[in-house]
């Protein structure tokens, strides 16, 4: 069924009766060709681009829980493509432009919003990274602007620029970043998938492989086996637990982050806002309530929430440069698991067991790059190559000391 | 989340900074003939286990001494906490 104003116009004179479901419910069959473990925002893309884009068929998703109960459900929605290292920046910038033709090409209403986003500056050290970044960009074929305090101010008048500790002298502009509403991502990829014959499947757990001779068989599942010729793993926030089955350890750790919503306001922010040296970011939803984060908790965890002293730090990183936050009432909070990686960056490769896949290593920035990680592992899958802008999320790059390390930070997770 | 000191009694998880699992107290011997590979290991590979984990906590803003933590990484309950001096030593690290 395609959506389009007419039906909206038909079903709202007819009851609203003519709604199917967006997706089949479908029930596992003995074998696939592909299977792909997680019906997060990453697999379902997987399985859409492979069916759609490479032409492949005989395709499963399989999803422990309820698709898009993971971190596509969990995160804050914000998309962009300011990278700076040549490894990451042509990826995310494919990604933007994804997200752009995104809903001409689902026939879903994402709600993709170019709002803009800005990273705030407070230092000249800060201009000269921010500068640097931004002529990365350029040069990679995505938009950045410098942005006075002034030219700030026009937007944003609440913003507070006379902080004692983090006075606002300008700012990273890009105009193409934004929103987009995340629930939707993972239904409109489902039922793309679906319209081209992939089958999901739900409260279907991978609980082992089936490996002989190095080669993967198949997966067991809660639902019983199901054999395969390429398993393709796309687990986020579960990925060690997961290959820990085909005995693999990787290089990432597991930690908790936390998300908030206020209670719904009238239009107050236009765009995106990062206080990076504050440990704090903010956009204002639809639906009107303002959607903010900070940091990590910074400990290993898969609990799915998160402890007070994170959510005082991004309180007061809020009041510092946001006062007007403070008349706001908090209304929800949640956590979620995230693949923290050793450099930061992803990692989309082949294992060293043949026909077995892995797709993680996503950080708190997986979401902007929902379309080009499918598109790639796609790609990958489908080929047995890398995608052109992927080349670089290999495992062995640390190994090679190839790491894409944004910030700098080493391997300590908790610090990227 | 409380983080019960051996010396210093139960304080607040905030003071102290975490650095990972506590396996990384057996640093590799640089000399061996696979150093580079334990090495690669090391620095990059993680159990990253879901239940429990013994871990290594630093209390930065209190006395300074590092701390083993053994946490329940589902729950975020803490079972038991030991000087990492002490269970270097019983583990033969340090002499
Ligand atoms: C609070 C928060 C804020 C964030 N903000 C942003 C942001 O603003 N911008 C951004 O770009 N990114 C953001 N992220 C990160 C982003 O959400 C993730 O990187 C991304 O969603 C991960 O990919 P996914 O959608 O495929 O993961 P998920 O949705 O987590 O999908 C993984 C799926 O695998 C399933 N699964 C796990 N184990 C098994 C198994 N054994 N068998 C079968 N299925 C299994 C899970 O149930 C889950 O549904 C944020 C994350 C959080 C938690």
């Amino acid at each position: 069924m395609r959506y389009s104003g007419w039906k909206v116009i038909k079903e709202a004179l007819t009851g609203h009766r003519g709604w199917g479901p967006a997706w089949r419910d479908a029930t596992p069959k003995p074998a696939y060709d592909y299977i792909i473990i997680g019906g997060g925002g990453h697999g379902l893309a997987t399985a859409y681009y492979l069916a759609k884009q490479f032409k492949q068929a005989n395709i499963a998703v399989l999803e422990k829980g309820w698709i898009g109960g993971g971190n596509v459900g969990r995160n804050t929605t914000i998309i962009r493509s300011n990278y700076l290292l040549d490894g990451n920046e042509p990826f995310y910038e494919f990604s933007l432009k994804l997200w752009e033709g995104l809903e001409q090409e689902l026939n879903y209403n994402a709600m993709v919003s170019q709002r803009g986003i800005l990273n705030l500056i407070h230092s000249d050290a800060q201009r000269d990274a921010f500068t640097r970044r931004g002529n990365a960009m350029i040069l990679n074929g995505a938009d950045a602007e410098l942005l006075s305090t002034k030219q700030i101010l026009a937007r944003y008048p609440f913003l507070n620029v006379n902080d004692a500790r983090f006075p606002i002298k300008g700012g990273l502009a890009q105009h193409r970043g934004g929103t987009v509403r995340h629930d939707a991502v993972a239904w409109g990829y489902a039922r793309g998938a679906d319209q081209h014959g992939v089958d999901i499947i739900q409260n279907c757990e991978v609980t082992g492989f089936r490996i002989e001779n190095g080669t993967v068989k198949g997966v067991e599942t809660s639902r019983g086996f199901i054999g395969a010729k390429k398993v393709a793993a796309c687990v986020a926030g579960s990925s060690s637990r997961l290959m820990e089955k085909a005995g693999m350890r990787l290089p990432i750790e597991s930690h908790v982050l936390q998300a908030f919503v206020s209670e719904g306001l009238k239009p107050v922010l236009p765009g995106v806002i990062t206080f990076g040296a504050g440990h704090f970011y903010c956009s204002q939803s639809d639906k009107g309530g303002l959607v903010f984060g900070g940091d990590i908790d910074g400990y290993n965890s898969y609990a799915q929430r998160g402890n007070l002293p994170v959510i005082e730090d991004v309180a007061e990183g809020g009041m510092a440069i946001f006062p007007m936050l403070g008349r706001a009432r908090l209304l929800r909070m949640w956590g979620g698991i995230m693949d923290m990686s050793m450099d930061g960056s992803p990692i989309i490769d082949r294992t060293h067991i043949d026909g077995l896949y892995f797709n993680g290593g996503w950080c708190y920035g997986g979401f902007k790059a929902t379309p080009a990680s499918g598109f790639a592992y796609a790609h990958l899958l489908a080929t047995d190559r890398p995608h052109d802008t992927a080349t670089a999320y290999r495992f062995d790059r640390f190994a090679k000391g190839r790491m894409i390390d944004e910030k700098g930070m080493g391997n300590q997770p908790n610090l990227h | 989340m409380i983080i019960n000191h051996p010396l210093l009694g139960p304080r607040d998880a905030a003071e102290f900074v975490y650095k990972g699992d506590a396996a990384l107290i057996h640093r590799p011997d640089g000399m061996a003939p696979d150093a580079l590979e334990k090495f690669i290991d090391y620095g990059y590979l993680r159990d990253n286990p879901a239940g429990e984990h013994r871990e290594l906590w630093f209390h930065e803003q209190g006395d300074r001494s590092w701390l083993v933590v053994t946490r329940n990484t589902l729950t975020h309950e803490i079972t038991s906490v030991e000087l990492a001096r002490d269970v270097a030593r019983r583990e033969g690290r340090s002499k």
